[in-house]
């Protein structure tokens, strides 16, 4: 997101190219090394433990599409993903408009939605279980007062794949609201007021001014959120462990699962590569997208 | 919304109080359940008559707590100090020798920003057992500034393309040796987004669980997310307990907040924007 072509230094020592040495050693051992190994061990029947393990070819990958444990968690992945980020951007962008101009109370607002973003996922889902829960959970307890049966969120597939994508576009909706933000601030006021003369009313300044303008922040929050949901992982653990059964889980929770509960670290391993894949073409395909839309400033 | 008229600027604020205690709420009823004994069969709504302290002596005693807290200080201290070390140094060739070779470099470590931490736990775990880096903290470490390491080579990377080069240069032709410059000149410039990439990897390091939860099984190396779902986990029947234990974790991170809350948000805009 660089403007304009940037200048070399024209006197930079050549061997000071060495300094990133350390850098790529540590990505090559830990990053590389591992989604290279990664796709050899996909193709391998290794359990996780047993010194042995042989050639299966791409029999993982052909399980991995009639198991059935994993359309839904592959499906599961895609709502928590394009769910969270609908949501996060219609609330962030409400929220930033609403939070640009009013003047009292603005900045006590901006640190209560950001609050959560700070804290652990772990520990924010751990509350939102005390809301949830069956005996003694907030939501049923307030349903009592008007006489309502209780409600067993967390044991119901759809409605705990809708808790979840809720818990995590709330907790995260602020780093939508201060990109946002950050984009409003940039468009020079003289845009509205001269709108304003031409007698444009707020939601024609609001489409034909704030809208354009904000393409750089619709671009950064979008791919952001889009990546954060579709790897999650901390809130699907802590709110359902991936339950009741498998139908909360996530791509992510499944992994996790396969290797450590099932003991079939060669399938999980062709998990991870399609995992890897997913969010590589997702996030090239927006890109592209979004930045061909975007207008030149 | 200086042009909005009283009602919409009252419906504006109904909405906002609405999101507000939408946000707080959770935090709340951590707050009454951890207040309240086990035996208290209350609505979490309600406060406590009284505080019930054991839940936070449970927590600190068998859910060990502190001993979380102080892995986890390490490990952030640590890891944050060497994503900004580590994050800078690469940064600065590929800012300033804008080569063919380095521009491939760069859009390498920029692609790595896109695998997902659970999408290699197969061949990283098998990885860091090899080498002895499972339940350790230098394991942890070396994974963390690994993963956090190509947000910030793209953060100190586009800032020091803003800075003039004029300055290098001036100081090269006076006779600064490389070294000299990129000490003296160079690294003085970039405390503004230093700031912005140490509450970034920071805060993410500190929160980590993902990873962290499989590599560090053992109560005395665990940090503190894994901590505190393990105790939940475990203690499914004390949740007031799980609360306390929750809300201990917490207070680090708020005292953070408190401390650096501007440059919190506006560290988050920079990395946004950049």
């Amino acid at each position: 997101m660089q403007s304009g072509r940037p200048r070399a230094h024209t006197l930079f020592p050549r061997r000071l190219n060495w300094l990133y040495a350390p850098a790529l050693l540590l990505f090559a051992v830990f990053s590389i090394y591992p989604l290279i190994s990664g796709m050899g061990l996909s193709l391998t029947n290794w359990n996780g433990y047993s010194p042995s393990r042989a050639f299966v070819g791409f029999d993982n990958y052909a399980r991995l599409l009639s198991d059935e444990v994993f359309r839904t968690a592959l499906l599961n992945t895609f709502i928590y993903g394009v769910g969270s980020t609908i949501i996060q951007q219609i609330l962030g962008l409400g929220l930033a408009v609403v939070l640009d101009r009013i003047v009292r109370g603005a900045s006590l607002m901006r640190a209560i939605i950001y609050l959560p973003v700070m804290v652990s996922p772990v520990v924010l889902g751990t509350m939102y279980y005390l809301i949830f829960r069956y005996n003694n959970g907030a939501l049923n307890d307030l349903r009592a007062l008007w006489g309502a049966d209780k409600v067993a969120w967390l044991a119901d597939a759809s409605v705990g794949v809708t808790v979840i994508v809720a818990v995590n576009s709330l907790q995260f909706v602020g780093i939508s609201m201060v990109i946002y933000l950050a984009g409003l601030q940039a468009v020079p006021t003289e845009y509205y007021e001269a709108a304003q003369l031409d007698g444009a009313g707020w939601w024609q300044r609001f489409r034909s001014i704030t809208v354009p303008l904000l393409q750089p922040a619709f671009a950064t929050s979008i791919v952001l959120n889009l990546i954060g949901g579709l790897k999650l992982f901390d809130v699907i653990q802590v709110l359902t462990g991936g339950g009741p059964g498998s139908s909360t889980h996530s791509v992510s929770t499944l992994i996790g699962e396969t290797y450590f509960s099932s003991q079939a670290a060669g399938y999980a391993a062709s998990m991870g590569v399609v995992l890897f894949i997913l969010i590589a073409v997702a996030t090239f395909v927006l890109n592209s997208l979004l930045n061909r839309k975007r207008v030149e400033q | 919304m200086k042009d909005a008229s009283t009602p919409s600027r009252v419906l504006i604020y109904i909405a906002l109080g609405f999101v507000a205690l939408l946000q707080l709420l959770p935090f709340y009823f951590g707050i009454t359940t951890a207040a309240k004994p086990k035996s208290d069969l209350s609505s979490p709504w309600t406060l406590p008559s009284d505080i019930y302290w054991q839940n936070f002596a449970t927590a600190l005693e068998q859910g060990q707590i502190l001993t979380a807290i102080g892995n986890s200080a390490i490990v952030t201290v640590i890891s944050t100090v060497l994503v900004c070390v580590l994050g800078a140094l690469t940064a600065y060739p590929l800012a300033r020798r804008i080569t063919r070779g380095n521009q491939l470099v760069y859009a390498g470590i920029i692609a790595l920003i896109m695998i997902p931490p659970l999408s290699v736990l197969v061949p990283l775990y098998t990885l860091m057992k090899g080498i002895g880096g499972l339940n350790t903290h230098w394991g942890i470490i070396l994974v963390m500034v690994t993963g956090n390491l190509p947000l910030a080579v793209f953060l100190y990377t586009a800032f020091m393309r803003s800075l003039p080069i004029s300055i290098e240069e001036a100081a090269t032709v006076d006779g600064a040796n490389s070294l000299q410059v990129l000490f003296r000149v160079v690294f003085p410039m970039l405390k503004p987004v230093t700031a912005t990439v140490a509450i970034l990897a920071g805060v993410a390091i500190w929160n980590e669980f993902a990873l962290s939860t499989y590599f560090l099984r053992e109560p005395a190396t665990r940090t503190i997310a894994p901590a505190v779902a393990n105790f939940f986990a475990s203690q499914g029947s004390n949740p007031g307990a799980a609360a306390a234990a929750s809300l201990l974790s917490v207070v680090p991170v708020l005292l953070a907040y408190l401390f650096l809350q501007r440059n919190f948000i506006k560290g988050m805009v920079a990395g946004a924007m950049k």
